[in-house]
């Protein structure tokens, strides 16, 4: 049987081991009715369905996970001498073809006689393994049901032992995020590492070109992998949108909070937060036809050289989409500044403006600062944007009216989609994951620290 | 509003020195209080201003490629072109595999056909001199209609020999003159059309034989190559589906446990204190590194298949997980705790008193939480990207496992095509499809809100 039949099988002995346990525990129940029953009767419902579908499950886990690695020594085992015996990256590829031949596809070249049976045997070696599977949960599940069935007395505390399933499901749910994590950084290590055996990291860190080549070439020249330009165009592009972004998001967020009537702010709050949930990638097309003509038209009308795609393009466009995130954190920090402050300050005769620009952003501003790191970590990360409109010309220059490229754009372009992570050329793209990971990080967690501290002061 | 009355001070006889110099400032003070207003609310209206400059653009661009430039042509499937056996049936005592090879045999043969005769035949009898251009009559009509004429006779065989009236898309190129969005007084060389088919097209356009129909091929069909006219969005759309799909069976429930389990089981200690802050630092890694991580672990490891819906959807299921954690917790945190009291009072346990009364009164806000998370996932695209998403898919995904595209990888692969002056309009639309979809999941967010927002 397939895997998803075979799940679709333990569903249905969920609902099964379900409905048997609750009426085994009312016949139970009848049966020992000067007792009362420890739990209600879904519990026992539930129990039973348990019983019967997770270790049954558990098995499934396993046997997928550990199976293919025994099979597959069975048919090596099975192999003819000589060509068992030679390293085992060729092993690999010949059972890399034998599995394919088992699998019906094609493979190059013709099939030896020897490769034939291989598959045969393969074939056999799966299909039994399919059959064994099946009588093993078949097994397992009808055991544990029947166990579970008989367990049920008025005594038997049901609840508890369901709720200690579900609070476990909960746990390995909540795990999830922390295993993501590890993740991340297992093997962006792991590859960078990799990475770092061809490239020395000096190399890497303090390059000032970066010209990788083409990953075919094979040895010869290596090409060079100096992450300062791409760092430069990422700084200065992410610069230009926080010069942007702060003073609109600020003003913004300062005139929500404290000027506007109650229902402009009720309007125009929700329609400027909509530029946060606009895709990137429809930022990035805007830059490329409409903002990047637009600015090379602006600049050759005034004697500058702009190019279309360029560092001021890709800021300009991003700075707006980074907008809302300063104007919404800001103006929650904002509102957060306990009355009094205000009121002590108006009351000393000093102006509205006056008492926000001395009074109220002063004492925000531990919090507006987290808010504008969070903005700058969005904008280094920042992809489809730089991808389309930043002109992905990886030289170190100083001039934001020229093409540049990113940390991000660069990783797109070397990890073109092959799953071959051998070349420098490829496992380059995992350094700067990692060094991209790396600083969002750092600045993501000053400024929760910072936000965090702030909100303490005045709870 | 100013702050400061000016009466009781000019009450006064007569001012001390402090008094004057407050007073003198006055006005100065009061025009910078206006002009600190002024830029508030010009910084709001610049806000609001990009946000009407971004939607128009792309909309003015986008709608018009909703129409197409679809040729009617009578179409007569002539039995002395389409010269193919009759479709086989499956015989009683015939196995599946024999019958199979039959088909695929009779299938070759209809592949045999010269469709696009049909379409040059009909095109000759509306068309002045047409005999002399066989190249360009030939590329008149865009080369998807032909498989579709085709598609046509294998569902019924019986339409050889009848005449239909059909609309037909014409070549991208002729769209892009008929609209207008190639200069018209180029010279021939620049031109993408020949002069004879530029006429063609003026004198069909006025004789109402081309017309601008609505283009349901942008919805029906997947992506094409060849065939630029007829190229649509449903191969990205069900893409999309199938990842968003993965994203609310995956990321939904195990966000809302894993949330459930933090605010309301998680001892105060250490080690959920390291749980929060990786939470918090997840949701604000960039979208790239998932893909990364997608297209080490789970294509390099788990030799998952490239490009497959499946693996886009566990990419964004990571990649929202901290949206849902974070959204379901502090609806967990407003319900107030006298619910789970009265509970814990009555004798409920203390996964009766969450389940039954706690989750309940969360739904609406752990839903606005999960459509959000869905909708950031929709218009993602830089980790698709990286676990092969870009390549070319020209057909519609049947499974999660079989090559795919999505809708935003599909407006980035359309913004780079050659054909700019058609594709620049395409892709707009698609944009605007992607919007709308984006659009009403946060419209159904915030009715959610706004329906069943409680304060307690």
């Amino acid at each position: 049987m397939s895997n998803f039949s075979l799940i679709v099988v333990l569903l249905v002995l969920l609902a099964l081991g379900y409905q048997l346990g609750m009426t085994r525990s009312r016949k139970v129940a009848t049966v020992n009715s000067d007792l009362r029953m420890h739990s209600r009767p879904h519990h026992y419902g539930m129990m039973v369905g348990l019983w019967a579908v997770l270790p049954a499950f558990l098995i499934l886990i396993l046997w997928l996970w550990l199976s293919p690695a025994v099979i597959n020594a069975m048919m090596v085992s099975h192999l003819p001498t000589e060509v068992s015996s030679p390293s085992t990256e060729q092993l690999r590829v010949v059972s890399q073809r034998i599995s394919n031949l088992a699998d019906n596809f094609g493979v190059v070249a013709d099939a030896e006689a020897w490769e034939l049976s291989a598959a045969d045997h393969l074939r056999q070696l799966k299909a039994n393994s399919a059959i064994m599977l099946t009588a093993l949960m078949a097994v397992i599940a009808a055991v544990g049901m029947l166990i579970s069935l008989l367990k049920i007395t008025p005594r038997l505390k049901a609840r508890h032992q369901v709720e200690r399933v579900v609070k476990g499901l909960l746990v390995l749910c909540s795990t999830v995020a922390i295993l993501t994590t590890i993740g991340i950084v297992l093997s962006m290590v792991g590859e960078t590492l990799k990475f770092f055996s061809y490239i020395p990291p000096t190399e890497f860190f303090f390059g000032t070109t970066w010209n990788p080549r083409f990953s075919t070439v094979g040895v010869g020249e290596q090409g060079d992998f100096g992450l300062v330009p791409l760092l430069a165009g990422t700084t200065m592009i992410a610069g230009i949108a926080m010069l942007v972004a702060i003073p609109l998001g600020l003003m913004v967020a300062v005139y929500l909070a404290e000027y506007a009537p109650v229902k402009l702010r009720n309007t125009a709050k929700p329609l400027i937060e909509v530029l946060a949930g606009i895709p990137t990638i429809v930022y990035g097309f805007f830059a490329l036809v409409t903002v990047g003509p637009f600015l090379r038209d602006l600049g050759a009308s005034i004697g500058l050289d702009i190019n279309a795609t360029s560092a001021l393009t890709a800021g300009v466009v991003m700075g707006i989409m980074i907008i809302p995130f300063i104007s919404s954190l800001s103006d929650d920090i904002i509102t957060q500044v306990p009355k009094s402050m205000r009121d002590g300050s108006l009351g000393l005769g000093a102006t509205k403006s006056e008492t926000i620009l001395k009074v109220v952003l002063p004492a925000a501003l531990p919090g507006i600062v987290g808010a504008v790191l969070l903005a700058a970590s969005r904008a280094i990360g920042e992809t489809m944007i730089v991808v389309l409109a930043a002109g992905n010309s990886p030289a170190l220059t100083a001039n934001p009216f020229e093409a540049v490229s990113t940390v991000t754009v660069t990783i797109v372009n070397q990890l073109t989609g092959d799953n071959d992570f051998s070349s420098p050329q490829s496992l380059v793209a995992f350094a700067l994951g990692l060094t991209l990971f790396v600083i969002t990080l750092l600045l993501n967690v000053v400024a929760l620290v910072i936000v965090r501290k702030y909100r303490e002061q005045y709870e | 509003m100013t702050i400061i009355a000016e009466n009781p001070i000019k009450a006064v006889a007569t001012p001390s020195l402090v008094q004057q110099k407050v007073i003198a400032s006055l006005s100065k003070r009061h025009r910078k209080e206006k002009l600190f207003r002024r830029l508030g609310l010009s910084a709001v209206l610049i806000s609001l201003g990009l946000v009407a400059v971004l939607f128009i653009n792309i909309f003015s661009r986008g709608v018009p490629a909703f129409w197409q430039s679809a040729i009617t042509l009578d179409i007569y499937f002539d039995p002395a072109i389409i010269k193919i056996p009759a479709k086989p049936e499956q015989q009683a005592e015939e196995s599946d595999n024999d019958f199979r090879q039959r088909y695929l045999a009779w299938q070759t043969d209809v592949g045999f056909v010269n469709f696009n005769r049909l379409i040059t035949d009909s095109l000759q009898t509306i068309l002045p001199d047409a005999s002399k251009h066989r190249r360009d009559l030939a590329r008149f009509v865009t080369s998807g209609e032909r498989f579709a004429l085709r598609d046509m006779v294998v569902a019924d065989p019986s339409i050889i020999g009848q005449r239909r009236t059909l609309h037909l898309l014409t070549d991208a190129n002729i769209d892009v003159w008929l609209k207008g969005n190639i200069d018209r007084s180029l010279p021939d060389e620049q031109q993408q059309l020949s002069p004879i088919t530029r006429q063609w097209a003026d004198k069909l356009s006025a004789d109402g034989i081309i017309q601008n129909r609505f283009s349901f091929a942008l919805f029906m069909n997947p992506d094409s190559r060849s065939s630029l006219a007829s190229a649509g969005l449903a191969g990205a759309f069900m893409g999309s589906f199938y990842m968003m799909l993965v994203v609310i069976l995956l990321a939904v429930p195990m966000g809302v446990a894993a949330a459930i389990y933090l605010e309301e089981f998680a001892p105060r200690n250490k080690i959920t204190d390291l749980v929060e802050v990786n939470i918090n630092n997840l949701a604000a890694v960039p979208s790239i590194v998932f893909g990364l991580l997608g297209a080490s672990v789970l294509i390099g490891w788990f030799n998952l298949p490239m490009s497959a819906p499946i693996v886009g959807g566990l990419v964004l299921s990571l990649m929202t997980l901290p949206t849902v954690i974070i959204a379901t917790r502090s609806t967990l945190k407003a319900i107030p705790p006298s619910i789970r009291q009265a509970a814990l009072g009555l004798g409920a346990s203390k996964m009766q008193a969450i389940f039954h009364h706690v989750l309940p009164l969360a739904i609406p806000g752990i839903l606005t939480g999960a459509i959000l998370g869905v909708a950031q996932a929709l218009g993602e695209t830089a980790p698709l990207l990286l676990i092969g998403m870009k390549s070319f898919v020209a057909s519609v995904p049947a499974s999660p496992f079989d090559q795919a595209s999505a809708l935003p990888v599909q407006i980035y692969l359309w913004q780079g095509n050659e054909l700019r002056n058609f594709f620049e309009a395409r892709t707009s639309a698609a944009i605007i499809v992607l919007l709308m979809m984006m659009i009403s999941l946060n419209g159904m967010a915030i009715w959610l809100r706004k329906k069943y927002e409680k304060r307690w």
